[in-house]
């Protein structure tokens, strides 16, 4: 199982918060974003961590990892 | 090195002199720069008056990030110690939104441990805003260059 979340500005978009995963195939974070959202998209300018690690898209992913999407951060 | 996310607001110069008398303590007569940083909560942002603002983070994922900037400019220049409080959840205009301070022997290594803690915080930390304004709340996009 892999373990998705959204935050801010896309979780809105989306209508969720969460996600999971179920999956066997090998994925990288952007076929993870694939696998759940056929239709759309990844945003321009969405980052993503994997673990709690910033992650490029390519990254492959594995069971049991958490997966996260969210838009420019804006702290401070 | 201390990082700390704080839900409900705090008063940086009260929190900045009890980290001080601590130091005081663990390493007198050593630091003879402290560089500072607060950052606080404007009313107007692009143009238009904000009433409120919300702070989202994501748990776990901030706090490791923070601490992660201190290190890493713990090995960049010479410090003795460092400290950053950050609020989330619901601010009020005026309410300060961060707490940044670094101590060194020297002033050149607080001054610019503090820019660069600040900028990468500002630059990748990750929270994001929602203001409220009189037309509804509205998520910022983009925080401003400096």
């Amino acid at each position: 199982m892999i373990y998705v979340k959204y935050f801010a500005s896309l979780r809105d978009r989306l209508g969720r918060a969460e996600d999971q995963l179920d999956t066997h195939s090998d994925l990288t974070v952007a076929g993870v974003w694939a696998a759940l959202w056929p239709d759309k998209p990844l945003p321009p300018n969405t980052l993503a961590a994997v673990n709690m690690e910033y992650a490029e898209l390519t990254q492959s992913v594995r069971d049991g990892d958490e997966v996260a999407f969210f838009p420019p951060v804006t702290g401070g | 090195m201390k990082v700390e996310l704080r839900p409900r607001p705090f008063d940086p110069l009260l929190e900045l002199g009890c980290y001080q008398a601590g130091l005081d303590e663990r390493l007198p007569g050593q630091c003879g720069a402290t560089a500072i940083f607060i950052g606080a909560m404007r009313d107007f942002n692009e143009g238009e008056a904000v009433r409120g603002m919300t702070l989202e983070h994501y748990p776990g994922m901030t706090e490791r990030y923070l601490q992660q900037i201190v290190e890493a400019a713990s090995r960049q220049w010479p410090l003795l110690d460092g400290l950053i409080i950050h609020r989330v959840g619901e601010l009020q205009p005026n309410d300060p939104i961060v707490l940044v301070a670094v101590w060194s022997e020297h002033r050149a290594a607080a001054f610019a441990a503090c820019r660069f803690i600040m900028e990468e915080l500002k630059s990748k930390a990750p929270f994001w805003k929602r203001e409220d304004t009189a037309d509804g709340s509205r998520w910022v996009e983009h925080n401003t260059p400096a």
